[in-house]
């Protein structure tokens, strides 16, 4: 895990899981697939600079609308590596630490970054680092860090958990 | 220190003596329902590698979201589930022609006081409605659950939202959701359990507490409740449910709220949620004349039985403007029969509507949708941009009420002016 980052993608507040990706594509779970209609209601321009970045950075609420667990894995598809925001949706950010993807609260990183910035997150140091300055956020819970290095809530469970309640079961 | 609904909510399916905001639980869900998504759970599991379900009983599929099947690959996502449900066992398993997930398990009295509810919609907090906690998750979250039997879930601190009733004429628990989230902002009630309390909710009917806990997730709450009183042992009890089958919770007295907003319903008029944010709201005289192409009755928070009637005692003697196009898709097939029964039914047709099966229809985009530069009024939860066909379409939300009197005049209009 450790250290991730790379350019970002700057977007306001209350981001809609509507726009991250239209309803129409839920019927594919690829995640390459979805990448492609990521953010296509903002316009190919958008989603052109989406697929050229690593980071996406947010205002608050980011996220906020529907249930659907493909706003979290469109985005890794797209080559995402970490969502920053001043505030999530509660239900995209529980999507985004169950796809393996890493979504940051610091509103101070988020109001500083701009769009094209190199931005570098320690995620175990709780440190990020953008324009030569840099941002403290609160690092994970031990219970969520284990599901962000395994990949996602369904690699970490074949992992730890079935195998342990087997054990139980026999 | 008295505890809130959620607190203890959340303590009973932890199995824990009390919990407390910031907590972390392993909840075990009493109910975990998925729609259309379920077919995402199923090839979920098979990526686990298992087939072993925790508690069978505790499955609820519902085949709302796209139903019928308009393409093959649906068909087929639709086939798994019934498949799965059968050699599995689920006997709460729905198809294409139940109508909304919400609203089925609802009407079917699945939906009691003090569960805890996960399902694969945002809209989830409905159940709250009934005196229960429902919140929403990803399919992955809720394959766990298939299979553990459990999540984690932060114990919320809580909004305690008092409405004062009766509501003024020409209102509705539609307007009084409105004007809270134009009021508190989509971020209003992020992470937090919002509870709605005073005069408006002792009393009130199911299908009202439920339009106020669908809406609660527009706040960002993480779930509505409405304290369950007589009309929720009525509604229940009247679907087979008696108080042996459920513990009520109430939040004490003295209970720790992080806000408490109040909101006079007394003074309330309509109003009306604006392209393309929820929370872009106005009353209704700032945008009455806006012309429509399209109205929309639907959605798990206006296409219920009670919402129907409210149209349609407008509706009833008038034609629809020409050129408008106006789909009603009401929420159950229950609703269906008995909208046929009792003539409401008739009143949309000669009107000039267009009803069609039961489901979530426009409002998730299965059907219904808007060429470019189109607008709809809609009574669904949501007006995102692109949500109803093109991306350069609009969307305008307002109450059952709002949206026939929209309908007849082919501009937003307020419903006050039909009501004599």
């Amino acid at each position: 895990m450790s250290t991730i980052g790379g350019k970002v993608i700057k977007f306001g507040n209350n981001v809609n899981t509507d726009v991250i990706i239209p309803g129409r594509y839920l019927v594919s779970i690829d995640p390459q697939e979805l990448a492609k209609h990521a953010f296509e209601p903002l316009g190919p321009e958008v989603q052109k600079r989406l697929w050229a970045s690593q980071v996406v950075v947010g205002g608050s609420n980011f996220g906020c609308g529907s249930a659907r667990e493909q706003a979290a894995s469109c985005l890794i598809g797209a080559g995402i590596k970490a969502v920053v925001a001043k505030s999530f949706s509660r239900v995209f950010f529980r999507n985004c630490i169950n796809t393996g993807l890493p979504a940051i609260e610091c509103p101070d990183l988020a109001e500083a970054a701009a769009d094209g910035d190199e931005v570098s997150i320690d995620l175990d140091g709780g440190m990020a680092e953008a324009k030569g300055k840099s941002f403290r956020f609160a690092s994970y819970p031990e219970s969520l860090k284990q599901i962000l290095e395994a990949g996602g809530l369904i690699p970490y469970l074949a992992k730890y958990v079935l195998p342990q309640q087997e054990r139980v079961k026999r | 220190m008295g505890k809130t609904f959620a607190e203890k909510v959340l303590a009973k399916a932890a199995g824990v003596a009390e919990a407390s905001p910031g907590q972390v639980l392993d909840v075990y869900p009493d109910l975990y329902m998925s729609h259309m998504a379920s077919w995402r759970c199923i090839r979920t599991m098979e990526k686990l590698g298992t087939d072993k379900i925790w508690d069978v009983d505790r499955i609820a599929m519902v085949m709302d979201h796209i139903s019928p099947a308009q393409t093959a690959k649906t068909a087929d996502d639709q086939r798994m589930c019934r498949e799965f449900a059968v050699r599995h066992g689920i006997k709460k398993f729905y198809d294409v022609n139940a109508g909304i997930a919400h609203v089925v398990l609802t009407e079917k009295g699945f939906i009691r006081p003090g569960m805890v509810i996960i399902g694969t919609d945002s809209h989830t907090t409905i159940y709250g409605a009934l005196g229960s906690l429902g919140t929403g998750v990803g399919f992955s979250e809720l394959t766990a659950a298939w299979v553990t039997g459990k999540l984690w879930m932060k114990v919320p601190e809580s909004l305690k939202v008092v409405i004062e009733g009766p509501l003024a004429r020409g209102t509705t628990s539609k307007d009084v959701m409105l004007k809270l989230i134009g009021d508190l902002t989509a971020d209003g009630a992020t992470y937090l359990s919002v509870e709605f309390h005073g005069s408006y909710t002792k009393g009130l009917s199911v299908s009202d507490r439920m339009t106020l806990c669908n809406l609660a997730m527009e706040l960002g709450a993480k779930n509505g409740f409405v304290p369950p009183d007589e009309a929720t042992r009525r509604y229940l009890s009247e679907r087979g449910v008696q108080p042996h089958d459920y513990v009520e919770l109430q939040p004490d007295p003295d209970s720790v709220y992080l806000k408490t907003v109040t909101l006079d319903g007394r003074s309330l008029v309509p109003h009306i949620a604006c392209p393309h944010a929820v929370d872009n709201v106005k009353p209704i005289d700032q945008v009455a004349g806006t012309k429509v192409n399209q109205v929309f009755i639907g959605s798990c928070t206006n296409a219920k039985y009670e919402d129907l009637v409210e149209a349609a005692a407008i509706l009833k003697g008038r034609s629809i403007a020409p050129g408008v196009r106006l789909i009603v898709s009401p929420a159950s097939q229950e609703i269906v029969s008995r909208t046929v029964k009792d003539g409401t039914y008739s009143v949309f047709l000669d009107a000039g509507a267009l009803i069609t099966n039961p489901g979530c229809s426009a409002c998730a985009g299965d059907g219904g949708v808007m060429a470019d530069g189109e607008v709809t009024l809609s009574t669904a939860n949501r007006n995102f941009q692109g949500r109803m066909g093109s991306y350069n379409a609009e969307i305008y939300l307002g109450s059952p009420a709002v949206a026939a009197a929209t309908a007849i005049r082919g501009v937003i209009t307020d419903p006050r002016e039909f009501l004599t």
